[in-house]
């Protein structure tokens, strides 16, 4: 309302005026379209992306989320005292020595009574125990050694499908080729179809894929094994690499003077980021198992040359943090009196800790990832029992992964699958934490 | 004109002080270079007790460079290189065996940009009494504090918040918390770097005001762009032109009869 009241002076409306601002429209026009063109740019980057991501998201949970549930037979079981301790031994050790096919025995029994077939009938009885897993008999057996009062009872007890079968109520396997060229045949689908219509085939969650160690049977593989020594690689690259990388940066930042000497190492710790993963494999096999001598496939040795491919950014990411710290806060420092190492780590080292962190955890989620360093030093293995130990044989997350996808069977793809869920699973997990500690870290200056 | 005025000798033109105050800071000859270029060539001057000395020249002039020789902050940065003597007490600063951070103690600083801790109040004027064990208890530590905000003009404005952050108070605020947290180690001698080139001219007011009534315990050297306020606070003043110490004497002396045409020039607007 004031404008009207102020109306502008008449040397801006007309004459010489009029042609000068109609140049600079020009040129303001073509800066908004250059500005445009630009935003649609990113925009179109940004939408790729997410479509890249969706898209592989989208495939390994398709693929994968059906692991996550297995097909399992529940049958009666008789734990007959005359099988499973023919002498009357019933403690943990007879039970698990012995002859091992007498649980075999019990499962036959099982099913004979569950399928109503005639006892004499073999074909028939095999035809059923085809369904069953091989891992079947060793697993009646380490439940009964677990709990020994269960001999003399009977008792509902759920048994893992094959594989196969597995993938057959999956919809894996389809039931419409030709029965010559299908691994389950037209007499296990009757089967398969009565147990179902019984409700004693049905899915239930795969507590096996989370608590299992390596198997040839699909239905009795997990990545447990692989957890925990993943576990253990990410403790010791977390216990060395963080002091180690922190330290390091900080005398490299604060301390050591500038000259080539330090010029010469910051190009090298650059580079060394750059090097490809498998070289550290390398070198962890020469020096940690050739000369240290420290035992193959162990989470130990994978997580020290872990721990080598993380430095870098550790320190990379840890030292720009620092330089990020403003100048006039180590003035502070320093004008009041307090030392060069007081002034550190009293001021300068708190608020260089959000990007630390964050540096380090992406660093651990790399070094979680990695895969080919652990080739190279033999944490590619075929390990069934818990390490106890990192200097126990292990697998790692990827390795595991990377042996999953090279199995023939339909029941190993999902699982490969689902072993990249329960990586990006962690990935995710790691990430998160980051950002979270970031927040708690952060403070203003 | 710089390389022209190097070869020449030079001779500082100085007026002595009538009040004949006790010195506190000798220097002699002092010259820094920073790599190859040389940004003091040979400065003289001595410093009175309990008095404020202004030094005041347009920018790049080295006034900074040498106020940062009397505590060695110059030794934080890379390539700087400091000949001549610096005195304090007798006591030669520049001595291999002079602890440093003992000199800093007995130097305080006070920055350009308020430059508190990302701490709280309290922690910020503590900090100091504590890395140098100058309180016995924790009553004795809050004693401190509480004087060294008093002193800073501060207390009544943040008594009810000392354990909130001292980066959340105003930027007059954030320079007297800057100050307190200086006296709070009971140094002898104040360096203040363009205290208030960053605050409004309210602020400018309260630390003048505050540097005034300091004069009384401190010897404080300030450096300031704004003739005004070398003219409001100092007994003393020196006049510095592309690394040399033109002129230097009592505040009145030098602002209202310069015996130099130099100063005369700036302090008259005519170049700076």
């Amino acid at each position: 309302m004031t404008d009207r009241a102020l109306p502008l002076p008449p040397s801006q409306l007309s004459g010489p005026d009029v042609r000068k601002i109609s140049r600079i429209d020009i040129g303001l026009k073509r800066r908004y379209a250059a500005e445009r063109r630009f935003r649609t740019f990113g925009l179109m980057a940004v939408a790729l992306a997410l479509t890249f991501l969706a898209l592989l998201f989208g495939s390994i949970v398709l693929r994968g989320y059906t692991a996550f549930q297995q097909t399992r037979i529940t049958m009666i079981v008789d734990f007959d005292p005359a099988i499973i301790a023919p002498d009357g031994d019933r403690s943990p050790a007879a039970i698990m020595s012995g002859n091992a096919f007498r649980f075999d025995d019990l499962i036959a029994a099982a099913l004979v009574r569950t399928l109503e077939i005639d006892p004499n009938d073999e074909d028939a009885l095999y035809d059923g125990l085809d369904l069953l897993s091989k891992g079947s008999g060793p697993m009646l057996r380490s439940m009964i050694a677990a709990d020994p009062t269960l001999i003399g009872t009977k008792k509902a007890v759920a048994f893992y499908a094959t594989g196969d079968v597995d993938s057959f109520v999956k919809g894996t396997i389809p039931a419409d080729v030709p029965e010559s060229q299908r691994l389950i045949k037209d007499k296990h689908i009757v089967l398969i179809d009565r147990l179902k219509a019984d409700g004693a085939l049905r899915l239930a969650f795969n507590t096996a894929l989370f608590t299992n160690g390596a198997s040839t049977r699909p239905e009795m593989a997990g990545v447990g094994v692989a957890l925990v020594g993943s576990l253990y690689m990410m403790l010791v690259v977390l216990v060395l690499s963080l002091p180690l990388g922190v330290a390091g940066s900080i005398y490299l930042e604060e301390f050591a003077p500038k000259n080539r000497w330090t010029d010469l190492i910051e190009v090298n710790i650059n580079n060394l980021a750059a090097v490809p993963s498998i070289v550290y494999g390398l070198l962890g096999l020469a020096v940690f198992i050739n000369f240290a001598h420290l035992p193959r496939s162990a989470s130990l040795v994978g997580g020290l040359v872990l721990t080598l491919t993380t430095l870098p950014t550790i320190i990379i990411a840890t030292r720009a943090a620092l330089k990020a710290v403003p100048p006039s806060i180590r003035e502070a420092g320093l004008g009041i009196g307090a030392s060069k190492m007081q002034t550190v780590f009293h001021h300068v080292l708190p608020l260089a800790m959000p990007g630390v962190l964050t540096g380090t955890i992406i660093g651990l989620a790399h070094a979680l990832g990695e895969t080919a360093p652990l080739l190279m030093i033999g944490m590619k293995a075929f390990i069934v029992d818990y390490p106890s130990t990192p200097l126990d044989p292990a697998t790692a997350l990827p390795t595991q992964i990377y042996m999953w996808a090279t199995e023939p069977e339909r029941a190993f793809t999902e699982r490969t699958s689902a072993a990249i869920i329960v990586l990006l699973a962690f990935l995710l997990a790691m990430n998160s934490i980051a950002i979270l500690l970031r927040r708690a870290f952060e403070r203003r200056w | 004109m710089s390389a022209v005025q190097a070869t020449v000798p030079f001779e500082t033109v100085r007026t002595p002080d009538a009040a004949g105050r006790p010195i506190k800071i000798h220097t002699r000859n002092v010259k820094v270079t920073y790599g190859q270029k040389q940004a003091l060539h040979g400065v003289s001057i001595d410093i009175a007790e309990k008095a404020v000395t202004a030094f005041i020249g347009p920018s790049g002039c080295g006034k900074s460079t040498f106020l940062r020789c009397i505590n060695r902050m110059n030794d934080t940065i890379a390539g700087a290189r400091v000949e001549g003597t610096i005195t304090l007490d007798d006591q030669d600063v520049y001595d291999p065996d002079l602890d440093v951070v003992e000199l800093r103690a007995r130097v305080g600083m006070v920055f350009q940009k308020p430059n508190p801790f990302p701490k709280s109040i309290f922690d910020n004027v503590a900090y100091g009494p504590r890395i140098h064990g100058l309180a016995r208890s924790k009553a004795d530590l809050e004693e401190i504090v509480v004087t060294s905000l008093q002193k800073a003009s501060l207390f009544n404005e943040v008594k009810d918040r000392l354990t909130e952050p001292g980066t959340g108070l105003s930027g007059g605020q954030q320079q007297r918390l800057c100050i307190a947290r200086a006296i709070a180690v009971s140094p002898e001698v104040i360096l203040m770097d363009e205290p208030c080139s960053a605050l409004d001219p309210i602020a400018t007011a309260k630390i003048e005001e505050l540097i005034d009534e300091l004069r009384a315990n401190f010897t404080i050297v300030i450096v300031t762009h704004s003739m005004q306020q070398a003219a409001r606070v100092s007994q003393r003043t020196a006049f510095f032109h592309l690394g040399h110490l033109i002129e230097e004497g009592p505040t009145d002396h030098v602002f209202t009869n310069p015996l130099e045409q130099r100063t005369l020039d700036y302090i008259t607007g005519r170049f700076g």
